[in-house]
């Protein structure tokens, strides 16, 4: 871990407006060899009978990983950057507890190779001061890899916000999401 | 005998289109590639950057080419996957020949080469050397783009050359040239960044142009209104701030009532049009009756929405109006871009930061492609083919006398007529697939039919070279150098990569050596890509698309030179207009009176619905190299009739219910898709697609009066349920429909 160099002042946002629905996201992040043509970022029509919005989901990165914390064989670490790896390919048990625990419904259980794969962020790319390769090649800027002055700077009108509240439990991740100026957490489930 | 030896889907079992995937673990070598190519995407005009990774003589992979200024890296699902054309299953190793009843044969270089002479010899002999045309393509380099217009005029001798180009941004050019005198966009895209208002006309952005969205955004994050004009809810619509609905070939009714608001409320700028322009009184006078209530009728979009569209656009200080293929694809392609072009005059907002206006050119290379080469009115430097001082000029550059360069010849869609009709009768074509791309396709499969004699030079054997006595197996766009003019005007380098694999050529090489055996060899004595480009420059010097400052090693210093460039200490032109000198005789912009007239073909009792076509944004134009593409194919696998569920209701079509869509010139059956994001008097097919999956079987030849641009965004159709649910899409295979 000392080699790395991971930077530390750059931060992903996902802004959902901006959402082109294209995937070239998905597409590029297949491209990586440890996925083996998988991806590990997923885009979704919401309702594609009432409209074209799409959705992206990524791995959020959660400040305390619940995947982490249910997971019996230990595959699941958080390193001192704040990614949360994907499953230890030699302890994995493909036993799905993450993917039931996860708020975001991230990890996936792929069922070819019996193993949970999640998004790392790029950390190949991103441990080598590159960025994810998902951010990289959006073309409309929903995802974007960069310091949180520039987004600041670049787009003001709105405010990255990595707080989110899920009925009584507060969720705080590394990666952010684009919202209105001034808001400060996203309620996902007021219940 | 141009018919096919055997039955389609015996060509397609042999030759394709098969999917390509990519290795589980990815291609061997990605990680220590021998050489990484700094290029540009083979596919649209935004001609992003992008690095390929080479190993062995293969494409294994791609890096994003974060320095690049236009794309800094983004790219499409296309852009992505574009590496996969490469060592593809279904690529032509060797020249083949028409079998009757046995298929396609591999035939040695020398041996197509004289058959082909011979054919060529002999129609042009009997027939005239105008019976002999040739079909060419925007997805060609500049240098490709001029080789071929040169080679059509001197060595074929003939003048019947069009090219692909026709089906794409001719109503924008001929629009350009009419108010500007000149044929390009008027800004480059960073005018776009601080823009008050954003209006796209008639462009999916998001489908067509992924990457120029990150641009409109970057207005948008500054306050910037969007304004859409569709007749759909595309994913750039659903968040603009105004969606204009369009009914379809409605547009130039829009434009003019928006400029009758502008007139209204007195948001011009008097001194802009006094003073930089001409024709205003024309132009005001042609809309004077256009009051709201009238363009609520006229265009299905309610008047509010019209007049908050005037209101944001007339008073704006800044402001940037795109458009593309919605409004330029109509029989009044040209009025519909001069209209957008008066509300642009009208404000006096072009030739300044920030104030800009453009059509979104289609192809990779549509911008170059048809300044040098391939056009059938047209030399090089966008000069005239009719004007004696032209004429004079490019003939001296090509050592020529003027009276053996031909003159004027048919466009792309007259000379697939005048083939239907038996006066042309040989063909040769390159990076062009008609049979796709063409409206009214039942027609050009019968004018192929009739052909005595048909070379296809390509790649993959696309659908029309199917019909072709001879298939010669040319280059993709990383096996040769070159340039392209991106849809902003700036000429960028395309490397070469790899070498073309087996027995395969460079499209420049096959080129030549036909030139030579057709004894103007002399013409012809190139020795690189390079070579070709420094004629270009001299050939385009004085004309108005001027590159002769241009050279390769100052693209490379700059990533890319932004045309015109008169001088090598010039350093390009970003922005038109600055200094208000148009290149118009008067030297003023050049408003033009729109009155108002309906689209080609109207609804009517037998025909209720609207038919309007377009793109998705995982397949690129007629589909060769995309529908080979397997993660391409399966993103978007089957052209959909997108339907509004109130019209599904009326038919009782539910979703995924296969529908036969009939129009006066065809039928096909699409699944039924029930989405409230478009019309409800209209119904979208894409058109990517061959055979029985064919929009294009279905939409009209109407042609714009002046740029000759078919009118494939409208045409009258009919809707029939067919009482139950389509084949899966697996089943269907559309990608290779016979």
């Amino acid at each position: 871990m000392n080699t790395t160099a991971f930077r530390t002042d750059q931060e992903f946002f996902f802004d959902p407006q901006r959402c082109i629905g294209c995937k070239a996201c998905e597409m590029a992040c297949a491209e990586c060899e440890t996925n083996g043509q998988t991806s590990m970022i997923h885009v979704d029509y919401v309702d594609r009978f009432l409209t074209t919005q799409t959705s992206v989901q990524v791995c959020m990165h959660c400040e305390d990983p619940v995947c982490a914390k249910v997971c019996p064989a230990d595959a699941i670490t958080k390193d001192e950057f704040g990614i949360v790896h994907s499953a230890n390919t030699a302890r994995c048990i493909a036993c799905s507890n993450c993917v039931d625990a996860c708020p975001f419904g991230v990890p996936k259980k792929v069922e070819p190779i019996d193993l949970m794969m999640k998004c790392n962020m790029c950390y190949d790319r991103t441990s080598a001061g590159k960025k994810p390769m998902c951010a990289t090649v959006c073309p409309s800027g929903a995802l974007f890899f960069g310091s949180r002055e520039q987004i600041s700077k670049s787009r003001p009108n709105s405010t990255p916000v990595n707080t989110f509240r899920f009925g009584q439990q507060l969720v705080k991740t590394k990666v952010n999401i684009m919202m209105p100026k001034g808001a400060t957490e996203l309620v996902v489930d007021s219940e | 005998m141009a018919t096919l030896p055997v039955s389609a889907e015996e060509v397609i079992a042999r030759f394709g289109p098969s999917l390509n995937f990519p290795p589980s673990q990815g291609y061997a070598g990605r990680d220590e590639p021998d050489e990484v190519v700094k290029t540009h995407c083979c596919f649209c005009g935004m001609q992003c950057g992008i690095k390929l990774l080479v190993k062995d003589n293969r494409i294994v992979g791609f890096e994003p080419w974060e320095e690049f200024p236009f794309n800094e890296g983004r790219l499409c699902p296309k852009g992505v996957q574009r590496y996969m054309q490469n060592n593809h299953p279904d690529r032509l190793l060797d020249p083949i020949q028409r079998v009757e009843g046995k298929g396609f044969s591999p035939i040695g270089w020398d041996a197509a080469y004289d058959g082909m002479i011979a054919e060529i010899q002999r129609i042009q002999g009997k027939y005239g050397k105008d019976a002999f045309a040739m079909l060419s393509g925007v997805s060609l380099t500049n240098e490709k783009s001029y080789l071929v217009g040169k080679f059509a005029r001197v060595a074929l001798k003939t003048k019947n050359l069009d090219y692909n180009g026709r089906l794409c941004m001719v109503s924008a050019g001929a629009g350009n040239k009419k108010a500007f005198g000149l044929d390009r966009a008027s800004n480059n895209y960073s005018d776009l960044a601080h823009a008050e208002v954003i209006m796209i006309c008639g462009t999916n952005v998001s489908e067509t142009f992924p990457t120029l969205t990150h641009w409109i955004w970057q207005a948008r994050d500054f306050g910037a209104k969007l304004i859409v004009v569709d007749p759909r809810l595309t994913p750039i619509a659903r968040t603009a701030d105004l969606h204009l609905p369009i009914r379809p070939g409605r547009d130039s009714a829009l434009y003019g009532a928006i400029l009758h608001q502008l007139i209204k409320h007195d948001w011009l700028d008097h001194d802009f049009i006094a003073n930089s322009a001409s024709g205003f009184e024309e132009a005001k006078k042609a809309v004077e009756s256009y009051d709201l209530d009238w363009a609520e009728r006229t265009t299905g979009i309610a008047k509010e929405k019209i007049l908050q569209a005037a209101k944001w656009w007339g008073p704006a200080k800044t402001s940037f109006l795109l458009h593309a293929r919605g409004i330029e694809h109509q029989s009044k392609g040209v009025e519909n871009v001069l209209a957008c072009i008066n509300l642009v005059l009208a404000t006096g907002r072009i030739g300044k930061p920030y104030c800009g206006y453009a059509t979104i050119t289609g192809q990779g290379n549509g911008q170059g492609g048809r300044e040098h080469g391939h056009k059938c009115d047209q030399l090089p430097g966008n000069r005239d083919i009719e004007n004696p001082e032209h004429r004079k000029y490019i003939s001296s550059v090509w050592g020529i006398e003027e009276k053996d360069m031909p003159g004027r010849g048919l466009t792309a869609y007259e000379i697939m007529e005048a083939i239907h009709r038996g006066e042309i009768k040989g063909l040769i074509s390159i990076c062009f697939n008609p049979l796709v791309s063409l409206p009214n396709n039942n027609m050009i499969r019968e004018a192929l039919e009739k052909l005595e004699y048909y070379v296809c030079i390509d790649f993959f054997l696309n659908e029309t070279a199917r019909h072709a006595n001879l298939i010669l197996p040319g280059s993709l766009h990383e096996e040769e150098d070159g340039t392209v003019t991106t849809a902003e005007g700036r000429v960028v380098r395309i490397r070469k990569a790899v070498n073309p694999p087996g027995n395969a050529r460079t499209d420049t090489s096959i080129l030549l050596e036909v030139a030579k055996r057709l004894g103007a060899e002399k013409h012809f004595t190139y020795d690189s890509s390079e070579a070709i480009f420094n004629e270009l420059r001299i050939a385009s010097k004085g004309g108005t698309a001027d590159y002769f400052g241009i050279t390769y090693k100052k693209i490379e210093d700059n990533m890319g030179i932004f045309w015109p460039c008169p001088s090598e200490d010039h350093p390009g032109t970003p922005r038109l207009w600055e200094d208000k000198k148009f290149k118009t005789p008067d030297g003023r912009a050049h408003f033009h009176g729109v009155p108002y007239r309906d689209p080609g073909e109207m609804t009517d009792a037998e025909y209720p619905m609207i038919l309007t076509t377009g793109r998705v944004v995982s397949q690129y134009l007629s589909g060769t190299q995309t529908r080979r593409i397997g993660k391409l194919v399966d993103q978007y696998p089957e052209p959909l009739l997108e339907i509004h569920p109130k019209t599904a209701a009326l038919y009782k079509i539910k979703n995924r219910e296969l529908v036969r869509v009939s129009t006066r010139r065809g039928s096909a059956e699409f699944p039924a898709q029930l989405v409230e994001t478009i019309r409800e008097d209209t119904v979208f097919v894409p058109y990517h697609w061959p055979g029985r999956k064919s929009v294009n079987q279905l939409t009209s030849g109407h042609l714009d009066p002046v740029s000759k641009i078919p009118e494939f965004k409208v045409c009258a159709c009919k809707l029939e349920p067919l009482g139950h649910a389509a084949p899966s899409a697996a089943e269907t295979k559309a990608y290779a429909s016979a």
